[in-house]
């Protein structure tokens, strides 16, 4: 496929393998090697959307990230927004659309797999044009460990887009040398079409690899630690301001001689050159050489350079130099560009010439890279030489080299890249001297001379000067900012949102500098730029969120009995990481009759459930007890071995914070445990206190949770049951009382058994290695099938325990509430001289009588459950707001033993409002609660003994 | 009693990991039932030395090390605490052993068996495979053979030991609550390999039958 646009060999396009698209619902053919850009381009198609604010025609402005105008929406094969159609590689079956701005999400979930890999290296070189290769060359060589990593399909960065020799041979042999070198080195990974984004404090750098739509894995992000950085990250050519300089066909020179050197496409036939220094001059000469008329290179400079004079002189090319292009014409694309002399002083320009061409080529300089060294916190300094910003100080270990340096001869950047590839290695311990460089014949290159705004114009013409493409922002927007009193380049930039774009602000950025300069009449320098922040280009969600989704969104912790519950098809309740059952419905049941159902069998026969989530820390040590007596309200140091006592821990505020049992296993051993949920949590606290508050104290905490496995057996029968799969445990209520603890063997397993109840019922917890959990508590439930032995969920343990005014931390409290605010205080001792939260407990605002108390509510015994959450209020009929609150409603269920919903809740003074009848705010109803004692079940505690 | 032990935590994920394993590339497998004993105690005191004399090697000093004996592994896990990784059914064993070292001594001997399992991660691909979840740098220049880590793997704490850094072999110990989800993310993470197998066969089929 030769048209009229595409040369007829050349380029490193392969053309034995054309591919079909569609762009805009047109059918296209481009070439593999072809981005969408360049095919779209070969195929005459220079407009690829509308601007966003004024929908102007706007084409292809560049051959690469930079592009700050050509985004399109990906179709096909999977949709995708905001893509720049310069860094889109071309493949079957692409369908792309243009795009004003904003894209589309897709609405179906992405097929494709993103996930993401660590790495680690003593030396990271982004950017593998000849500064980056040479450098990565040198380490290379050393033996250090080295990642080189490029944006695009292939290495070669410059090079890719010029007829350039290297030891007098293409540069293509050069760069397909070191590179097939680089490949063989053992530890060196090479990564083309891998973007770094973003570079963070010690070195961490992270990366995106476009590893291919016909892969495994579409998109991979890549964590990457390295000792060394060199960033070799190249140039941005800088666009011009004048009128008309956003008409489709204007395109940076550069970019231009990229088109026709990598893909063989002529971007128009007939172009003027306009440009501030001499890399314009060769475009305008490459692209004559490729069969491209060339109408003039204009020259803002007053004198050209004798060597592109001459050049330009030899293929009779026109030099209009102390010249500017004032204005374009033309619809959907360029047809002609105005022609004036430089203006003196504030005289207007009078328009010398129009010549008609259907391309424009621009060129301002160039703007070094820096984005990475910036990101890293290194510093850059406005060069009067180059006319654009350079890395100044460097943070530790990143070193910047090539053009992103400001070195703009290839000799040069092949010499300093290879020069820092080695002291980079060395600076890890390698020996490794620079590799040869080849030779380059590009000679030196002549500073641009700084144009940001063209003298003279009218005011009229500023609505037409855009500084800004992709925000459609204008030298209009600037004048207005400043005009309204803004000097920082960073308020500016957020009134006019220049630089905000998918583009970060790659051509837009240092020239908007450039033009608040010349409005505020100051030094570029001191107006500066805007900090540069990742990522560098834009990044697929999907591709930072990788395989952390759906399932592996989140561990799920799940206990050695899970798959008995799964196999009942319980619901299972979130507790933190761990899914617990939640209840056990049988055919026909919803979750009210189940519970209730679960909640009978408890206080009737008996119940069981797999307790095993609960949090286990063993404590030894010879001052484990006074640890404890520590961390604890209540005393510990006097609990006999053999015997468990409850306990509340407090923050130092005097809140409760978590709660749970303490076994005492021998002089010096303690085993307590916590809720499910704040195990990882008090197991930290303690250690927190331990080592720097009390390192003292001869104590080691061992977190033991999942070493076992723990089936509470609960309901009058639960004796029966453990009675048959036992032998060696005497039962009896007064061999075994409550509260305490016994070893033995439970369905032939070693066993720790413990008479706790969380439920009021006689009840035991049987405690297994975690690999025997399954097997015992299916022999429990075999021994207990005749009495219909029933497995209970989360839900019902709830209810059990609010039935016996029992609070859950963190649901009937929420770190604002004291013991004695659960009407704990027998279990805040007054006999120890310190713990946590000892202090707390005399504050003015702990000790006032109007505090909020754990109550119970009694509504109407034919009323359905109050919401949990429910506020209340003194009154059946609301006053005007503000409503005094008196608290809310922190538990709600319906009582299977009662025969009536019922509540505990957080009241003002709770206590002593008991008998009272208050209201809770359901809906657009007040629903009268009596206040009672928030024991509502066996308030003798006769059941526990069964 | 019957068969000493019951069920492990990956007994379900036994055909995953099996199941992901790709030849050449990883092997995944469960080393269940081992016993697993923390030691707590002042590597400085007398009690140290005797454990030391008692087990039959030196408590390793340096963060990360691991000694071993013909029975034992026995892993750094902090300044003053050990993980002794012995053979199935060997925990009564080490705990008597530790505890008549340790004598009055403080000190704390601690059965963990149940708390966590191993997965072992074999093959020229381990280290890429847990690279995919695994910030640490796992090289051979800078984890070697007999050194461990605590560390994340994926979303999950676990401890890696390196078996062997030239035949690359690691154990994970993993929390028993925590070893399906890591078992199925390094299923996930593998999948690759044999996505990669298939690809290999196709394209060698493909060069059979045409002239590519």
């Amino acid at each position: 496929m030769t048209g009229e646009y595409r040369l007829a060999e050349g380029g490193r396009i392969n053309r034995d393998r054309p591919v079909r698209f569609r762009f805009d619902g047109h059918e296209y053919e481009g070439f593999d090697g072809d981005t969408l850009a360049s095919a779209l381009l070969a195929n005459g198609v220079h407009q690829v959307g509308t601007s966003i604010r004024y929908g102007r025609p706007r084409g292809i402005a560049s051959a690469g990230p930079e592009e700050p105008n050509a985004l399109v929406q990906i179709e096909e094969p999977f949709p995708e927004p905001m893509l720049t159609a310069t860094t889109v590689a071309l493949h079957d079956g692409l369908v792309a659309s243009s795009l004003p701005g904003q894209g589309r999400l897709a609405t179906d979930p992405d097929p494709a797999r993103y996930d993401a890999i660590n790495a680690h290296c003593d030396v990271l070189v982004v950017g593998a044009g000849p500064a980056g290769l040479a450098a990565a060359l040198s380490a290379a060589r050393s033996g250090a460990r080295v990642i080189i990593a490029d944006s695009d399909t292939e290495f070669g960065g410059s090079l890719l887009g010029s007829d350039e020799e290297l030891d007098h041979a293409p540069a293509g042999r050069w760069i397909d040398r070191v590179t097939a070198e680089l490949r063989a080195t053992p530890e060196v990974t090479v990564l083309p079409r891998t973007t770094v984004f973003g570079c963070y404090d010690d070195n961490y750098l992270v990366a995106v690899e476009h590893r291919g739509e016909d892969t495994f894995t579409r998109q991979r992000t890549w964590h990457v630690r390295a000792r060394e950085v060199v960033l070799a990250t190249g140039s941005h050519e800088r666009p011009l301001v004048f009128p008309g300089n956003d008409r489709p066909g204007t395109m940076l020179a550069g970019s231009a001689r990229t088109y026709v050197h990598r893909y063989g496409v002529l971007p128009g036939h007939r172009a003027v050159a306009f440009t501030t220094n001499d890399s314009a001059y060769a475009a305008a000469v490459d692209l004559h050489d490729a069969g491209v008329e060339i109408a003039a290179v204009v020259d803002v400079r007053p004198v050209a350079t004798t060597l592109w004079t001459a050049r330009c002189v030899e293929r009779g090319i026109q030099i209009l130099t102390n010249c500017a292009v004032t204005g374009t014409s033309g619809t959907d694309r360029v047809s002609g560009a105005q022609i004036s002399p430089v203006p003196s002083g504030d005289s207007a320009p009078t328009v010398a010439s129009e010549l008609d061409c259907d391309l424009l080529l621009v060129s301002g300089g160039w703007n070094p890279a820096v984005h990475l060294h910036s990101q890293a916190r290194g510093t850059v300094r406005y060069s009067e030489e180059i006319c654009a910003l350079v890395p100044d100080r460097a943070t530790r270990g990143v070193r910047t080299v090539g053009a992103a340096a400001g070195t703009f001869t290839t000799g040069e950047c092949l010499r300093t890249g290879s020069e820092a590839g080695s002291a980079a290695a060395r600076a890890t311990g390698f020996d490794a001297d620079p590799a040869e460089v080849p030779s380059s014949p590009s000679g030196p290159v002549t500073p641009p001379q700084p144009t940001w705004l063209l003298p003279g114009l009218s005011a009229d013409s500023d609505h037409d000067q855009f500084v800004d493409l992709a925000r459609d922002a204008t030298v209009a927007d600037v004048r207005k900012a400043v005009g309204a009193g803004m000097s920082s380049v960073e308020h500016i930039k957020r009134f006019t949102t220049i630089g905000t774009a998918h583009d970060q602000g790659k051509t837009s950025g240092l020239l908007s500098s450039g033009v608040i300069a010349e409005l505020l009449g100051v030094e570029v320098a001191q107006v500066g730029a805007t900090t540069f922040r990742p990522p560098y280009a834009p990044v697929a969600f999907a591709a930072l969120a990788g395989r952390d989704r759906g399932d592996l969104y989140d561990p799920i912790r799940v206990t050695a009995m899970h798959d008995w519950h799964l196999a009942q098809q319980c619901p299972f309740e979130n507790v933190g990481q761990w899914k617990r059952p939640w209840y056990y419905p049988r055919p026909g049941e919803d979750m009210d009759s189940a519970v209730l159902r679960e909640c009978h069998a408890v206080r009737t026969g008996v119940g069981m459930q797999d307790v095993s989530t609960l949090g286990k820390i063993d404590v030894q040590g010879p001052d484990a007890a006074e640890f404890l007596d520590l961390v604890y309200t209540n005393k510990m140091s006097t609990l006999k071995v053999g015997r468990i006592r409850y306990g509340l821990m407090c923050h130092a505020d005097g809140m409760v914070f978590d709660d749970g049992t303490v076994m005492r296993t021998d002089e010096h051993r303690y085993l307590i445990s916590t809720t499910s949920g704040g195990a990882a949590g008090v197991l930290e606290w303690l250690e927190d206190w331990l080592q720097t508050e009390w390192p003292h104290l001869r104590v080691h905490l061992t977190s033991v949770t999942e070493h076992w496995a723990t089936i509470a057996l609960a309901g009058p029968r639960s004796r029966d049951v453990l009675a048959r799969v036992t032998s060696d445990i005497d039962l009896a209520a007064d061999a075994f009382p409550f509260m305490s603890w016994t070893d033995g063997t439970v369905a032939g397993r070693a066993a720790r058994v413990c008479r706790i109840s969380f439920s009021g019922e006689l009840a035991f917890e049987i405690n297994v290695p975690w690999w025997h959990g399954r097997e015992v508590w299916d022999a429990l439930y075999e021994a207990g099938s005749d009495l219909d032995i029933t497995p209970y969920g989360t839900e019902t343990m709830h209810v059990l325990r609010a039935e016996k005014g029992f609070p859950i931390v963190g649901q009937d409290t929420d770190g604002t509430v004291t013991p004695h605010d659960l009407g704990m205080s027998w279990a805040v001792s007054k006999k120890k001289d310190d713990f946590l939260g000892m202090r707390s407990f005399s504050r003015a605002d702990t000790v006032r009588s109007d505090r909020k108390h754990l109550v119970g509510l009694l509504p109407p015994a034919d009323s359905a459950v109050v919401p949990e959450g429910t506020q209340l209020v003194e009154l059946s009929e609301l006053p005007e707001p503000p409503v005094p609150m008196l608290g809310h409603i922190t538990s709600s269920y319906r009582s299977a033993a009662l025969d009536r919903p019922f509540a505990l809740a957080l009241v003002k003074s709770g206590r002593d409002r008991i008998g009272q009848t208050v209201y809770g705010h359901v809906g657009d109803r007040l629903v009268p609660v009596e206040i009672t004692e928030p024991v509502f079940y066996d308030k003798e505690g006769n059941r526990r003994d069964g | 009693m019957a068969e000493l032990h019951g069920e492990s935590p990956l007994a379900a994920r036994a055909e995953t990991l099996a199941g992901s394993s790709v030849p050449g590339a990883v092997q995944l497998s469960e080393v269940a039932f081992t016993a697993q004993i923390t030691l707590r105690v002042d590597p400085k005191s007398p009690a140290a030395e005797r454990i030391g004399t008692a087990v039959g090697t030196m408590l390793p000093n340096q963060p990360g090390q691991v000694a071993r004996t013909e029975q034992l592994q026995i892993l750094w896990m902090g300044p003053d605490e050990w993980l002794l990784v012995g053979p199935e059914g060997s925990a009564g064993r080490i705990q008597a052993t530790l505890a008549e070292a340790l004598g009055e001594d403080h000190g704390s001997v601690v059965d963990v068996s149940g708390n966590r399992t191993i997965v072992e991660v074999t093959g020229p691909r381990s280290r890429e495979l847990l690279a995919k979840g695994c910030a640490l740098d796992l090289h051979r220049r800078s984890f070697t053979s007999d050194q461990c880590a605590q560390t994340l793997l994926a979303r999950a704490g676990v401890v890696v030991l390196c078996r062997d850094a030239d035949e690359p072999s690691f154990w994970i110990l993993v929390r028993a609550s925590f070893a399906r989800y890591l078992a199925d993310w390094l299923a996930d993470a593998a999948a690759e390999y044999r996505d990669r197998t298939r690809q290999a066969a196709s394209v060698r089929t493909l060069a059979n039958g045409s002239d590519r």
